[in-house]
């Protein structure tokens, strides 16, 4: 049966557009595949050696053991947005004679050679040969391997009971972000001390080796748990159950005042609104606009005035690049249907330029405050925003005619790489790159204020130009529509 | 009112319809049928001009479809679920078809209000999505937004599938009523001979993207396209 399923996967996976996607994406994943490896291995072997330079009054193995705590909530974070349950296509396998307990067992077994579970082995091997090689206890190092081994295989399984008990609320990620932090904050401000708690459970095991029953025996509680929830979610009826939410309607009158374009501004702000894929850019905004408190509280970056422009663009353009650079794939799975009504495509586009140069100004004014840290950085921003507007909004809508690459909106947002193409990246380099780079040059150059000037001005041409280049990018969108048409319609 | 003339479509090396010439005059109810791979949905997709003809063109009302958009405005047209936008609840979908058709919210519910029995009582007023509804109840307001805003073309592409026999016949009644609207032209495509004959006045066989059949409907057509696809 196993046999049936792998061979199943295997084609799933070289016939499936992932694997048709961009060659670009694919080598950065490989290349972080390996860099993490090499990382680890790095760790594995050297960290021993680096704690007893470091603190050499301590254990570096109780040190290790000590830190494994933050481990452990770091690694279950990172699994939380990374990692998913292994999927299988089970609904035409429902009505044939497979043992549903089959299907399951396999999804879960097939979870634990994940990547996320092959990797810590990189690190915790060497660091147990290391502590063979320093003399420590061969029964010691051992079950200190297994007990990190079967904690592995425990995160990997409390991910999937977090991840599917979190899938019901609408920011699905709140949970495990706030659970994760309280934890730290206990340990951290000494309330409850986990790392000892941990520390002294890894220790007592290696004490008492017959204490490893514990840690089984929750690795199979977990697992236990997980083939229950997936059990019950065998049936297809549960996934479509909990789909249908009671429709909120709205006026959004306000839109009105645009005039002609404002069914299109209803239907993007219900777009956002209503559509997982979607909704994810917006707590992206409040990461936007906070981004420069990374960098202005620090006296490290007080006088870089370099890094002005760059937060600018970033901080009032954060919406503007999450939604604009699916311009138009978020409509894609209708836009058949736009294309065959009656309507000019130039209010289509204007609606998407008047919500981004919308989200521009009020992220700018939100972003006021941030004149706390010197009004220079203040009239950064300004440049920054009307940058945005001028120049930007029509990188991104030109950007977009070379989508190619549909969008299911129902489907979870972090990390899904579902429509990006060598278009976004490229897309990337007006949009940050250049701007910065002017700036920086000239503010190196020349001073501040002709950076700035410039910027603004690049800005202000823009804005000047809008209508005329509205009708270029309006006329290769029509030019490309029966591409667009074709890849839209391509189920991925 | 609709001109087809030359017409082909080739993907690569395959030709996938090849129609010399078709004209259906205003206000006649043209049925299309054929087997699968007959290029039935290639026709309707050339056009509402989503696809790009090889050779050819397709005037309607005398204005060449993939050249200009005015045939826009008096054309409606639901082929399948990709026509509707999911996160909508049935009655904004209507509404914002209605707004590209120049229609306000009053004329749109009181347009809405005729389809009453078809909707039977599923569709409106449900606080649902569009995306949350059966695919026969997705298909039902995918048709009645076709038909927003007066249009004198109507296309729709298997009208009848998937929906149940009660609403098929409340349907086909429907289209009926239209076609007797000398005003719109109506082109259906179906596989079911029975519906496709009872509405339609002439009906168009297509195999392998060639027009093999051009009927105008009697009382013998129905047993004459029965005798043609049992072969």
């Amino acid at each position: 049966m196993i046999k049936h399923f792998l061979n199943l996967e295997w084609k799933q996976y070289f016939r499936s557009q992932y694997w048709q996607r961009g060659i670009a994406l694919k080598i950065l994943m490989g290349f972080f595949a390996l860099y993490f490896t090499v990382m680890f291995l790095a760790m594995g072997f050297g960290i021993f050696y680096i704690l007893k330079k470091q603190f050499p009054d301590s254990d570096p193995f109780v040190t290790v053991t000590g830190f494994l705590f933050y481990w452990m909530l770091g690694d279950l974070v990172m699994r939380f947005f990374l990692q998913k349950l292994p999927v299988m296509t089970v609904k035409p396998l429902l009505t044939l004679p497979i043992k549903r307990s089959q299907v399951v067992n396999y999804v879960l077994g097939k979870s634990a050679t994940s990547f996320f579970n092959i990797l810590p082995l990189f690190a915790i091997i060497p660091f147990g040969a290391v502590l063979l090689n320093e003399g420590y206890k061969t029964n010691t190092v051992l079950v200190w391997v297994i007990t990190l081994l079967l904690i592995v295989l425990i995160i990997n399984f409390l991910n999937f009971i977090i991840e599917s008990l979190s899938s019901k609320t609408s920011i699905s990620f709140l949970p495990i972000v706030g659970i994760a932090g309280t934890l730290f904050a206990l340990n951290h401000f000494n309330i409850v001390s986990f790392s000892s708690i941990i520390s002294s459970g890894i220790m007592g095991i290696i004490e008492n080796p017959m204490m490893i029953g514990v840690p089984i025996l929750i690795l199979i509680i977990l697992y236990m748990y997980n083939y229950y929830i997936l059990k019950s979610k065998l049936y297809i009826d549960s996934s479509v159950q909990d789909k249908i939410k009671e429709a909120n309607t709205s006026e959004l009158a306000w839109t009105r005042k645009f005039g002609d374009i404002a069914p299109f501004m209803q239907l993007d702000l219900k777009l956002l609104w209503r559509n997982k894929r979607a909704k994810s850019t917006l707590p992206m905004l409040a990461i936007g606009l906070l981004y420069g408190l990374f960098f202005y509280p620090q006296p490290m970056y007080q006088d870089k005035e370099f890094l002005y422009a760059f937060i600018g663009i970033f901080s009032t353009g954060i919406f503007l690049i999450n939604f604009g650079q699916f311009i138009p794939a978020w409509d894609s799975s209708y836009y058949k249907m736009l294309m065959s009504q009656n309507f000019e495509y130039k209010q289509y586009l204007k609606s998407k330029f008047t919500l981004m140069s919308l989200s521009v100004v009020i992220l700018f004014v939100l972003g006021i405050p941030y004149v706390y840290f010197g009004w220079k950085i203040l009239i950064a921003h300004f440049a920054a925003a009307i940058y945005n507007i001028g120049v930007n909004t029509h990188v991104m809508m030109y950007g977009g005619t070379f989508n190619r690459k549909k969008i299911n909106l129902d489907e979870k947002a972090a990390f899904n790489f579902q429509g990006t193409g060598a278009v976004q990246w490229i897309i990337g380099i007006p949009l940050m790159i250049i701007p910065m780079g002017i700036f920086a040059l000239v503010n190196w150059l020349v001073n501040f204020e002709l950076a700035i000037a410039i910027l603004t001005g690049m800005g202000l041409i823009g804005i000047v130009l809008h209508q005329k280049l509205m009708t270029t990018i309006t006329n290769r969108y029509l030019k490309v529509k029966y591409k667009m048409i074709e890849a839209f319609s391509q189920e991925n | 009112m609709i001109h087809t003339t030359e017409i082909t479509k080739k993907y690569g090396k395959t030709t996938v319809l090849t129609i010399d010439n078709l004209e259906i005059p205003k206000g006649q109810s043209l049925g299309l049928v054929g087997n699968n791979g007959a290029g039935k949905t290639t026709f309707f997709n050339l056009l509402l001009d989503l696809i790009k003809p090889t050779t050819g063109k397709i005037t309607t009302n005398g204005i060449q479809v993939n050249t200009s958009e005015d045939w826009k405005n008096f054309t409606g047209s639901f082929i399948d679920e990709s026509f509707l936008i999911g996160y909508l609840t049935p009655e904004e979908y209507f509404y914002f078809v209605g707004e590209l058709r120049g229609q306000n919210k009053a004329d749109i519910d009181a347009f809405v209000k005729q389809f009453e029995e078809i909707f039977n009582d599923e569709i409106l007023g449900k606080k649902k999505y569009l995306r949350d509804l059966s695919k026969g109840n997705q298909k039902k307001a995918g048709i009645i937004a076709a038909l927003i805003g007066n249009p004198e073309v109507v296309i729709l592409d298997e009208p009848f599938a998937n929906l149940d026999p009660t609403t098929q016949i409340r349907l086909k009644q429907m289209l009926k009523e239209l076609v007797e609207n000398k005003d719109i032209t109506v082109l259906i495509s179906s596989h079911d001979l029975g519906h496709v004959t009872e509405v339609c006045e002439r009906i168009v066989v297509l195999e392998k993207g060639i027009v093999i059949k051009d009927l105008k409907t009697s009382e013998a057509t129905l047993k004459e396209l029965e005798a043609h696809f049992a072969l």
